[in-house]
C-alpha cells in the first residue's frame, strides 16, 4: 500500500516535471506570442502556397509538425557530437531524411493530396522555422524541451495555415473541404481569393488582426 | 523560341514570388533598402543559375531509373543530393563574395548562408525535376526564375523605402503592410498571363 502510493508519488512527480509550467509554456508560446508565421517570420513560403484548400493545408499542418518535432529531437540527442562548422549540413541532411520519410508516406496512404502538394512537400526542407528552430533551440537544449518545442511551432504554423485556408477556401470556393456551404445563390465567390495574392491578403489581414490584440508593433 | 518562352513566362507568368511564394522568408526579411536587395537578388541569380543544371546533371545520370546501372532506382535520395549540392554552391558563392566584395560581404551578413535554405532555390531544382526539362529548358529557367526575384525583390525593396514615412495603422507596420503590397503586385503580375511569345 505505502509502496504503491510512493510510486504514485513519484510518477506524480516526474509527470509534473514532464509538463511544468516552462515545458508547457514551449508549446502554448509559438501560438501566438511567439508564432513562428506572424511574429518570428519563418516558413512564409509554404504556409501561402497550399492554403487554397483546407484538405492540403491540413496534411502540411500534420506533415510539417512531424518533420520540426523529430529533427528537433535528433539534433538534440546529438548536439553535442555536432561540429559547428559543419552543422548545417548535419541539420539539412536530418532534415532532408525526415521529409523523405514524409514523402513516401504521403505517396503511399494520401496519393491525390500527395500530388497536389508536388513540389511543397520537398520544400519542407527549407522551411526556415525547421532550420531556425534547430539553430536557435535544439542546438542548446535537451532531447524532452526540443521535442516539446518543436511540436509547438509545428502546431503555431499548423493553426495559422488552417486560419488561411478557410478564410481561402470559403471566401474562394464556397465550401470547405470540398462541402458547399455558400451555395452561388447567396454568394459569388470571390476568384481573388483562390490566386496567389488572395493568400498574401489573407496572411496580412491575420497579422494584422494578431498584431493589434497583442499590441506588438514593429518599429522602423 | 521555345527556349526564350520559356524565359520570358519564368519571368513574369510563373514568377518564383508572387506565383508560388518561393524565397519569401529572406524576401520579406532584406527588402528594407534597395542596395541590400540588388546584392540578394543577384547572388540568388547566381546560385539558382549553377545549381539547377548542376541537379539536373545529378538527375538524369545518377538518380532516374536505370540511369547508373540497369535496375536500379535512386531518385528517393533526390531531396538529399539536391539539397547537397544547393549548399555546396552556396558555400562557394560566400567565398567568392568575401574576396571579391567584402562591402557586399558585410551587408549581406547572416543572409548569404540562409540561400541555402532559400526556397526559391531548391524549388527551381524540385520543378525542374517534376516537369521533366531538358538541360537547355533547365538553364533558360532558372536564369528567368532569378531574374524574376532579382525583380519582386528590388521592387518591393523600392516600395518599403518610400512608404517608410507613410501613416499606416501601427499594427500594419512593417511585415503585415509588405504581405499586402505583395498582394497587390501579385494582382499586377496577373496582367501578363496569357501572353504568349
Amino acid at each position: 500500500m505505502s509502496t504503491a502510493t510512493a510510486e504514485q508519488q513519484v510518477e506524480k512527480k516526474k509527470g509534473e516535471a514532464l509538463f511544468s509550467k516552462k515545458n508547457l509554456r514551449l508549446i502554448s508560446d509559438p501560438l501566438n506570442e511567439n508564432n513562428p508565421i506572424t511574429v518570428q517570420v519563418l516558413g512564409i513560403c509554404s504556409a501561402l502556397a497550399v492554403t487554397a484548400q483546407v484538405k492540403p493545408a491540413f496534411v502540411m499542418s500534420l506533415a510539417v509538425i512531424f518533420v520540426t518535432a523529430a529533427s528537433n529531437v535528433l539534433i538534440s540527442m546529438m548536439r553535442n557530437a555536432i561540429p559547428s562548422r559543419i552543422r548545417i549540413i548535419v541539420q539539412l541532411t536530418i532534415v532532408a531524411t525526415m521529409v523523405i520519410l514524409v514523402d513516401l508516406f504521403l505517396k503511399a496512404y494520401v496519393y491525390d493530396v500527395s500530388k497536389q502538394l508536388s513540389v511543397f512537400v520537398g520544400l519542407i526542407i527549407t522551411n526556415c522555422i525547421i532550420m531556425g528552430r534547430l539553430e536557435a533551440f535544439a542546438m542548446g537544449n535537451k532531447v524532452w524541451p526540443s521535442l516539446l518545442d518543436g511540436i509547438g511551432n509545428g502546431i503555431g504554423y499548423g493553426a495559422i495555415l488552417l486560419m488561411v485556408a478557410v478564410m481561402r477556401e470559403l471566401l474562394g470556393s464556397g465550401s470547405i473541404l470540398g462541402v458547399t456551404l455558400l451555395p452561388e445563390s447567396i454568394y459569388v465567390n470571390n476568384n481573388l481569393m483562390v490566386v496567389p495574392a488572395g493568400a498574401l491578403f489573407a496572411v496580412g489581414l491575420i497579422i494584422w488582426a494578431q498584431r493589434a490584440h497583442n499590441k506588438y508593433y514593429e518599429t522602423e | 523560341m521555345d527556349l526564350f518562352n520559356l524565359f520570358i513566362r519564368s519571368i513574369f507568368i510563373d514568377n518564383m514570388i508572387f506565383a508560388y511564394f518561393l524565397g519569401m522568408c529572406s524576401y520579406l526579411a532584406v527588402s528594407k533598402n534597395v542596395k541590400t536587395a540588388v546584392g540578394l537578388g543577384a547572388a540568388v541569380i547566381f546560385v539558382l543559375v549553377i545549381t539547377a543544371p548542376l541537379n539536373w546533371v545529378i538527375k538524369t545520370y545518377i538518380l532516374d531509373a536505370d540511369a547508373l546501372i540497369q535496375g536500379l532506382d535512386l531518385s528517393f535520395l533526390a531531396y538529399i543530393m539536391y539539397i547537397a549540392v544547393i549548399a555546396s554552391a552556396v558555400q562557394l558563392v560566400e567565398m567568392i563574395v568575401e574576396k571579391v566584395s567584402p562591402a557586399l560581404y558585410g551587408a549581406l551578413g547572416i543572409f548569404l548562408p540562409l540561400i541555402a535554405v532559400n526556397c526559391s532555390i531548391l524549388g527551381g531544382s524540385l520543378f525542374m525535376a517534376q516537369r521533366e526539362y531538358g538541360i537547355g529548358e533547365t538553364f533558360a529557367f532558372s536564369l528567368g526564375s532569378g531574374i524574376g526575384w532579382f525583380l519582386a525583390i528590388v521592387a518591393i525593396a523600392a516600395i518599403r523605402e518610400k512608404i517608410q514615412y507613410s501613416d499606416i495603422p501601427k499594427p500594419l507596420k512593417g511585415l503585415g503592410i509588405t504581405f499586402i503590397i505583395t498582394g497587390l503586385m501579385g494582382i499586377a503580375f496577373m496582367s501578363f498571363s496569357g501572353i504568349k511569345l
